[in-house]
């Protein structure tokens, strides 16, 4: 199970990288393991703005579908046109070449309310732990 | 038991060894031809009566711009071809005539050959409903038999046999709370559904304009009356419930779940997919429930079709009869009706009464099981349901260790540790000759199976089934591979379905047209 | 009768290893004031030979459709059905399988819908087609709902010519969902361009605009002129959604033509009888771009780890067995069977033969137009082209006609619109498909003549 230090991490899980004035956001290993073969990536257009905790897309598997939860505000400024041919690139790469929106941050203390590498693996004990 | 009787025991025995020895040799066929493949440019099957009035030249009579230019793809082929074609495809098919068909919820029971030949009756089959009433007197009154007999079996005051399917006859009782509400001035949004519900349930609420409220189940796979208290509120609509539950257990609360809702003039809706425990046995409208959807092909012994068709005609309580959809099959001095005065009426669902041909199937069963018939039913089903729930429970745990009731919820969690999971048990079953039961639904139970063998299920039968499974757990210990690779004895190995949902290929081609690889590989 | 699989010595052993000292206590989880006293109050038990005798009675208090010539339609026609369909769909292979979630054991049902997608895509000029629908009706209100979902635009134009049935289902669908139906009206029974663009000029923006070809009257609306007055681009452009008969299509030009979005209709006339209204099977085909929006089951090709081409359920995520709430639909029995027929029946006719039926109906009611407008005081309701159906407008009551004509000459001449519109009540909508031979045709003309000839007191 990956979890890059350089990361931030919704308890969606999905990650998020700050990239000078904009992030890079994806979701997780975990999340993809969970979905296991992913289909289709549905994301929005560049230009649409961004509620953080709001959904903005959704990623669906053979037997489910999961929506994106935005992990900062702001607007979309760019999104990974690849994964519409390639939507494994998800389960291959989730935090390289499964990256799926780039955006503008609105307010960047949000930032730091996201879970901390550390704080994300304690979550994903949690949930490995249980019965499903 | 007698020298007869034993060796007919072991003449049993053998065969289930048989069938387990069976699934180590046997291997995969080739790929599925389809019709187009078979065409030969020129050929055609069937022949029209030749024209015997005087010819009329399309483009005389239709505008150039509405008529069509080049014929559609449509294969070029024989009678006899298209015989051998749908032959062939048809031996491909699992089928209730075949073996056990274990799937939850759906009741799989066998589908009588004379209901069969009765609704295909030509005289009964090609009558259409814009006929003069008066020349329809005696379906109708089938018709409306029909639809007390249901009243009777559910304990409610009317019945309409519009929905054509249980999706579409709980979208309809969604119709009828809202009409209810609506007359009442009352301004309800929510309907409450338990966790363990099927997903149709909220779809169904979303689709008529409600919102889903989920009520978490209890520790013993009811709802739990603490989370229904806390979910109830006066904008609460009503509250659709499964009972039997998904778990296969009988709703003890149902009285105070439907008092409680009725408390805030809330309305009750039960799915009946799972009357098959109940029949003869209780009335849903003793327990406080206002409406409830009946599955013709699940109870009622219509064929699934492969799909379809079915129906799911819902019972109402008199509070909702004014609301029901147009026409109402009613009875007068005069005759029977398909009654579309009806001012407080829905409007229509169906475009004319109903699956009528599915309906006259379900009422020659009904007819020919009469009263002890259908007590006879849930008691058989409970009974093969509990015998294969104790033969199956050391291979694969039952969910809920009590007695249940027409199916139980077996999980395969354990096999995780062998790297199998539920849906390599599943496909191992194939290999067996058996049908998978339900996998990974209900949704509270981790890794579910979910089994309802039904009433027409034999001793034998069942116990070959649990042999199987008994088998297959031993597999997943010794042999995990086999069974994470199975099916290997089926017409084509485990298909790809994340690459099917990726490439979306949904219609045939000709070769040499759209996608590159049109070529057989296989 | 008795299907049960056990016998009662049997249960009792069963009973035994189960554990339990008798079925009382397999009952017990159900409270006692639940259980029913007694037996249910239905009728005994009818033997076999007992059930065909019920149903015989039944069928002789109604009249004989193998018998008596029908000019019924309306939505359900009296066309040929092939034998072999018969003989087809009866295997218990297709008719009691189930809905086939594990393809392996399920290539038959599989494949044959796959064709089925393909043939609907072809009729109807589409790229995508679903396994079928309920019905048209149904089909109808779904494609309304897919586009209400991708432009959220309340208002939804109904040409004045689509079925009272179908108004009907579609109103019931939308209500509740914010979408408001506004009924265009009809110049001699068709829509104009016209009024379609008095309707578009209106400031709030339509979702979609319904359409039936042929249309009720059996007239056809002039789809290449509608089409044209439709904005084609934007995002929120409303969708063309065309309800169309399937054999019509066999010498129709397809929706797909004029840029439908969506292309619904009832799979009835395609080799499923009439059966008192159903069940019949509708299809529902549409744009690669609404794939996603597709409500019901979608098959598509698959390969297993050796190449093997099979078939597969795909795109389950939108079906409410995995969205549940977020679902495009709860759609979950659909009409397998009944598209099966429609499959067989258009494997058995082919093209040539789809074009065949469909040009004898066109020929043959055109014929009965003819003969019946001879008569003194008898009428063609409509100038515009038509198909397999059209209204006359009589000198008295269509509903005494009918009567009359149906006690005396045993002949089934029509439909009243009466029943659809009192203010229509010398109207008579009368369908002539592939069946109705010469012989009828003149029958029923002479029919009508005897029964105006009869003077009714005032």
């Amino acid at each position: 199970m990956q979890v890059p230090d350089d990361l931030r991490y919704t308890k969606d899980h999905e990650w998020v990288r700050r990239e000078g004035d904009e992030f890079v956001a994806g979701i997780t290993d975990y999340a993809q393991q969970q979905l296991s073969d992913i289909v289709y990536v549905e994301l929005p257009a560049p230009g649409t703005p961004l509620t953080s905790g709001e959904p903005f897309g959704s990623v669906e598997a053979v037997k489910a579908v999961a929506d994106l939860f935005a992990p900062l505000s702001g607007k979309v400024t760019a999104v990974n046109d690849a994964l519409t041919g390639d939507p494994a690139a998800v389960n291959r790469a989730p935090y390289a070449e499964g990256w799926m929106i780039r955006g503008r941050a609105g307010d960047w203390t949000e930032l730091d309310r996201l879970l901390t590498p550390e704080k994300y693996r304690a979550l994903l004990a949690e949930v490995g732990g249980g019965a499903h | 038991m007698n020298e007869r009787e034993q060796g007919m025991t072991a003449d049993r025995q053998a065969r289930e060894g048989g069938a387990v020895a069976g699934a180590a040799a046997c291997n995969l066929q080739g790929s599925v031809e389809l019709i187009f493949e078979r065409s030969v440019p020129g050929l055609h099957g069937y022949r029209f009566a030749a024209l015997d009035i005087p010819e009329v030249a399309a483009e005389e009579v239709l505008p150039a711009a509405l008529r069509r230019e080049a014929p559609p793809l449509l294969p070029e082929v024989s009678e006899p071809e298209v015989a051998r074609h749908y032959t062939a495809l048809s031996t491909l098919n699992h089928h209730v005539e075949k073996s056990l068909y274990p799937l939850g919820s759906c009741t799989m029971k066998y589908n009588p050959k004379v209901n069969e030949e009765l609704a295909r009756d030509p005289r009964l089959a090609g009558l259409h409903p814009d006929a003069p009433e008066s020349a329809l007197q005696g379906i109708l009154g089938l018709l409306w038999e029909f639809q007390r007999a249901l009243a009777t079996i559910v304990g409610m005051d009317a019945v309409s046999l519009h929905p054509a399917a249980g999706a579409q006859g709980e979208f309809l009782g969604m119709k009828l709370f809202r009409a209810y509400h609506r007359s009442r001035g009352n301004d309800k949004r929510t309907i409450l559904i338990p966790d363990s519900a099927h997903g149709t349930n909220p779809a169904s609420v979303v689709l008529s304009g409600f919102t889903p409220r989920e009520v978490r189940s209890g520790p013993d796979g009811r709802i739990d009356p603490a989370a229904l208290a806390s979910a109830i509120d006066e904008r609460t609509a009503g509250i659709m419930i499964t009972n039997p539950n998904t778990l296969g257990l009988f709703e003890k609360n149902i009285e105070e779940i439907a008092a409680r809702i009725h408390a805030v003039d809330g309305l009750v809706y039960m799915d009946g997919a799972n009357l098959n425990a109940l029949m003869g046995l209780a009335l849903p409208g003793a327990m406080g429930v206002d409406a409830v959807h009946m599955n013709l092909h699940k109870t009622f012994s219509t064929p699934h079709g492969g799909g379809g068709p079915g129906a799911g005609p819902v019972g109402v309580k008199a509070a909702l009869e004014p609301f029901l959809p147009v026409p109402v099959v009613t009875r007068d001095e005069r005759g029977f009706h398909l009654d579309c005065e009806r001012p407080r009426s829905i409007g229509r669902l169906h475009p004319y009464a109903g699956n009528i041909g599915v309906i006259l199937r379900a009422h020659a069963y009904i007819r020919s099981l009469g009263p002890d018939g259908l007590a006879e039913v849930s008691r058989a089903a409970l009974i093969n349901a509990n015998y294969l729930m104790r033969k199956v429970d050391s291979a694969f745990p039952v969910a809920k260790r009590e007695t249940c009731m027409h199916e139980f919820v077996s999980s395969a969690s354990w096999t995780r540790e062998f790297g199998v999971r539920n849906v390599d048990v599943a496909k191992r079953l194939l290999d067996y000759g058996f049908h998978a039961p339900t996998v990974s639904f209900p949704l509270i139970v981790p890794d579910a199976l979910m089994i309802e063998p039904t009433e027409t299920e034999t001793r034998g039968s069942l116990d070959r089934f649990a042999a199987a499974l008994q088998a297959i757990a031993a597999e997943v210990r010794e042999n995990p591979e086999r069974v994470r690779s199975a099916p290997g004895c089926t017409r084509v190995g485990r298909l790809d379905e994340a690459e099917a949902a990726r490439r979306l290929r949904v219609r045939w081609r000709p070769a040499g047209t759209g996608d590159a690889d049109d070529r057989e590989r296989g | 009768m008795s299907y049960i699989g056990h016998s009662f010595a049997e249960s009792e052993a069963m009973l035994a290893e189960i554990g339990v000292a008798s079925f009382a206590d397999l009952v017990a989880q159900i409270p006692a004031k639940f259980r029913l006293q007694g037996f249910l109050d239905v009728p005994p038990a009818l033997a076999e030979s007992e059930l065909r005798r019920l149903f015989a009675r039944a069928a002789a208090a109604d009249y004989d459709p193998v018998a008596l010539p029908s000019f019924l339609g309306g939505g359900l026609y009296d066309h040929v059905v092939p034998a072999a369909i018969d003989a087809l769909v009866s295997r218990a292979e297709f008719a009691t399988a189930y809905t086939p979630y594990q393809p392996e054991v399920a290539q038959g049902t599989l494949a044959a819908i796959y064709e089925f997608q393909t043939m609907i895509c072809e009729l109807t000029g589409m790229d995508v087609a679903n396994a079928s629908m309920y019905e048209g009706a149904s089909a109808a209100a779904e494609a309304l709902l897919l586009a209400q979902a991708a432009n959220r635009a309340p208002r939804v134009l109904v040409a004045g010519g689509v079925s009272p049935r179908i108004r009907g289902v579609v109103a019931t669908h939308l209500d509740g969902t914010g979408a408001r139906l506004e009924v265009l009206p009809e110049a001699d029974g068709r829509l104009t361009p016209e009024a379609l663009a008095a309707a578009l000029a209106g400031a709030e923006p339509a979702s979609a605009l319904l359409v039936q070809q042929p249309n009720f009257y059996g007239l056809l609306e002039p789809l290449d002129a509608l089409a044209a007055r439709l904005p084609r681009e934007g995002a929120g452009r409303p969708h063309l959604v065309v309800s169309a008969d399937p054999l019509s299509l066999g010498l129709l030009a397809p929706p797909g033509r004029f840029g439908a979005d969506t292309v619904v209709g009832d799979l009835q006339p395609l080799g499923i009888p009439a059966q008192l209204g159903g069940p019949t099977g509708g299809y529902f085909a549409t744009r690669t771009e609404w794939i996603r929006r597709l409500p019901g089951r979608l098959v598509a090709e698959a390969r297993d780890a050796g190449g093997r081409r099979g078939y597969t359920l795909t795109l389950q995520t939108r079906e409410q067995h995995i969205r549940r709430e977020k679902a495009t639909s709860n759609i979950c029995t659909n009409s397998g069977l009944l598209a099966l027929r429609a499959t067989i029946y258009l494997a058995l006719v082919g093209a040539r033969g789809l074009a065949e039926a469909a040009h004898q109906c066109l020929a043959r009611a055109h014929y009965a137009r003819a003969r019946l407008t001879t008569l003194a005081g008898v009428r063609a309701r409509h100038a515009g082209p038509f198909f397999r159906e059209f209204v006359v407008a009589l000198p008295q009551p269509a509903e005494t006609l009918v009567a009359e004509i149906h006690a005396r000459h045993g002949i089934l001449a029509g439909i009243p619109l009466s029943r659809f519109d009192p203010a229509r009540k010398d109207e008579l909508l009368v369908a002539v498909t592939e069946k109705r031979t010469r012989e009828e045709i003149d029958a029923l003309a002479a029919a009508f003549g005897a029964a105006l000839k009869t003077r009714r007191p005032a």
